[in-house]
């Protein structure tokens, strides 16, 4: 009986861990489908990663997620309510941390907050004291009366992060929030997050392109084209690539090098870049065998440890960043036909 | 692949209310207020303009016009006068909305609309903001109505005007609001509310009386709901001059069109569509 008392403990435990549950969204602009059937769960005081280049669908996501986008199929719901049918309720669940700036650099810092409290209901003392907390929390305090003009990129951001946590959200959205950041002020906001995530138990999604940053997340959603290619853990993920990574450098034809390397080898090999990669456990016992098979052939050789990079090689077959300069120039081409 | 744009509209859910009331509509009002005064140039334009338009275009015009219309407008500085509000106001109003688009564009117009906040409130205090300005405006321009021939202002005539000269500029920040609400270039809302605007403006009866219009300008100008804001505002500043309606019946012309404009905009406001937002 006790144990039937903690199998239904944990089955409750483990449907309020889920806040976040994205089913099969669908959406494309225009013919151009920028997501094709994603679902996964977010869980509860997790930092969650939406790891992909730009064009992936990350965007369109974080859109649909933060109510300001219906999706043209599938569902979205944030703590049981539907983006599309309780877009108030969601509202009220969660804090918005754009890509771009939303301040009023006309404003103070003050005045930005102020604002934004109003817009969610508080007013008065109570306003007044969840101000100077929140300024107090992301270090803007001794400037929160000067004009948000005179703020540096950093302070801006912080401003930003403010904005979304003055009303204590169970969610928090960030869009590429290290955008434009130095190294400095990045590593503060991902401690931050990390603070946020331990201390008040807010669950967050933040989106990014940059692999250190993913690195940091609890877990992660990799976007590729519109599509999920991967989710788990960064070393979950990392794990399942068998071994080590080798990257040989060919003095001249990188596909013939990877075509002889299977045939004396059997290892299946990639030619990215005009560079042959191929995985292999003791990736340092095949570099000796490999130089002495094709002597003269190879101009350099690397062996590492697997990275979020790998993962995407790995799932997609192409390099991450050679897919976001192909849907940037798209993106561009859009652009352009709007205007 | 055709592009399929649903849309939806906000269903109400007893569970999950929406911020309204006072608070958050006085807030974005006081947001454009301070936006504006912390703008040098603009209040200075607020100022200075209507004082060039009046002198200006009254005097170029004063000696080859003479008015039909009896009650002693015997100058056309005096009858271009509450058309010359109406112009002022006509022409802030719709533009202030222009803050809009720039608002999406910097991104605080998401802000808001992520906030659980009634679309209605976000029209109301933006309206209002670019509404309250434009009447201001209006209302600096009749400080000079002591140097007008047969014009009167005073403790009986000066609430009326007032309420006369917002109710015009809400109308118009409404209609401002609704064209600007899905646009995302304001040379776009330029070109589309000159569209609007001049004709809205001219036959109004600002520049020429109704009664001497003829044919379909005269149906044009009746239909016009601009034209009874500034019957209205004629009737008001020289009582002596005659009217086409009671000044009550214009004004409640003038809130009824008021009244749809509010509502046309905050129906664009509360669309969600599957297109993205900025």
């Amino acid at each position: 009986m006790a144990e039937a008392q903690i199998a239904k403990t944990n089955t409750t435990s483990a449907a309020t861990t889920t806040v976040i549950r994205l089913e099969s969204l669908r959406h494309s602009y225009n013919g151009r489908t920028a997501l094709d059937g994603v679902s996964f769960d977010v869980r509860h005081a997790e930092i969650f990663g939406l790891l992909g280049p730009n064009g992936s669908g990350k965007t369109t996501m974080f859109r649909i997620l933060s109510t300001l986008m219906l999706p043209q199929s599938g569902r979205a719901v944030v703590l049981g309510h539907d983006a599309a049918t309780d877009p108030t309720g969601l509202r009220r669940e969660i804090g918005v941390v754009f890509q771009a700036a939303s301040v009023d650099v006309k404003l103070t810092a003050r005045e930005n907050l102020r604002h934004v409290g109003h817009l969610y209901g508080l007013k008065g003392k109570a306003l007044d004291q969840r101000i100077a907390e929140t300024l107090t929390r992301v270090g803007l305090a001794d400037r929160a009366n000067d004009s948000v003009e005179t703020y540096s990129g950093g302070m801006m951001r912080r401003v930003e992060l403010a904005k979304g946590l003055l009303h204590h959200p169970s969610v928090l959205l960030l869009d590429e929030p290290t955008t434009g950041l130095d190294p400095g002020a990045r590593r503060d906001l991902w401690e931050y997050l990390a603070m946020l995530r331990d201390q008040e138990r807010v669950t967050v999604v933040v989106t990014t392109h940059l692999m250190e940053e993913a690195e940091r997340c609890d877990r992660l959603a990799i976007l590729s084209q519109g599509r999920l290619v991967a989710l788990g853990t960064p070393g979950e993920l990392k794990c399942e690539i068998g071994g080590d990574v080798i990257l040989l450098e060919p003095r001249e034809d990188a596909p013939a090098l990877a075509a002889k390397i299977y045939g004396r080898f059997g290892l299946e090999a990639q030619v990215i870049d005009g560079k042959v990669r191929l995985e292999k456990e003791q990736g340092h016992r095949f570099v000796t065998e490999v130089m002495d098979a094709f002597p003269g052939e190879i101009q350099s050789i690397s062996v590492s440890r697997p990275n979020l990079e790998d993962v995407f090689i790995h799932r997609t077959g192409h390099r991450f960043w050679t897919e976001m300069s192909d849907a940037a120039a798209e993106d561009q081409s859009k652009k352009g036909k709007r205007r | 692949m055709a592009t399929q744009t649903q849309t939806r509209s906000l269903p109400v859910s007893p569970t999950s209310r929406a911020t309204a009331g006072l608070t958050p509509t006085v807030s974005l009002w006081w947001r454009e207020i301070v936006r504006f005064y912390r703008n040098r140039g603009r209040v200075i334009g607020v100022i200075a303009s209507p004082l060039l338009f009046w002198v200006v275009i009254g005097s170029g015009f004063g000696t080859s016009f003479r008015s039909d219309a009896p009650g002693g407008q015997s100058h056309y500085l005096e009858y271009f006068f509450p058309g010359a509000v109406t112009m002022i106001v006509l022409f802030t109003s719709i533009f202030a909305m222009m803050s809009v688009i720039e608002d999406r564009k910097e991104g605080f117009l998401l802000s808001v609309l992520v906030a659980p906040v009634h679309r209605s409130v976000i029209v109301m205090g933006k309206v209002l903001g670019g509404a309250t300005l434009a009447a201001l405006q209006g209302l600096i321009f009749l400080a000079f109505t002591p140097f007008l021939v047969g014009a009167h202002l005073g403790f009986d005539n000066i609430l009326p005007i007032v309420l006369t000269v917002f109710l015009i500029s809400f109308a118009l920040t409404s209609l401002g609001f609704a064209i600007a609400w899905p646009m995302d270039s304001t040379q776009a809302f330029h070109a589309i509310v000159n569209l609007f605007l001049l004709p809205l403006w001219m036959l109004s009866g600002a520049l020429f009386p109704l009664s001497g219009a003829s044919g379909w300008i005269r149906v044009l100008m009746q239909v016009n709901p601009v034209t009874y804001g500034n019957e209205a505002l004629r009737a008001l500043i020289f009582p002596g001059s005659a009217s086409l309606l009671p000044v009550g019946t214009s004004l409640g012309i003038l809130a009824a069109f008021a009244a749809a404009m509010f509502v046309w905009a905050f129906v664009m406001a509360n669309r969600r569509t599957t297109k993205p937002p900025a």
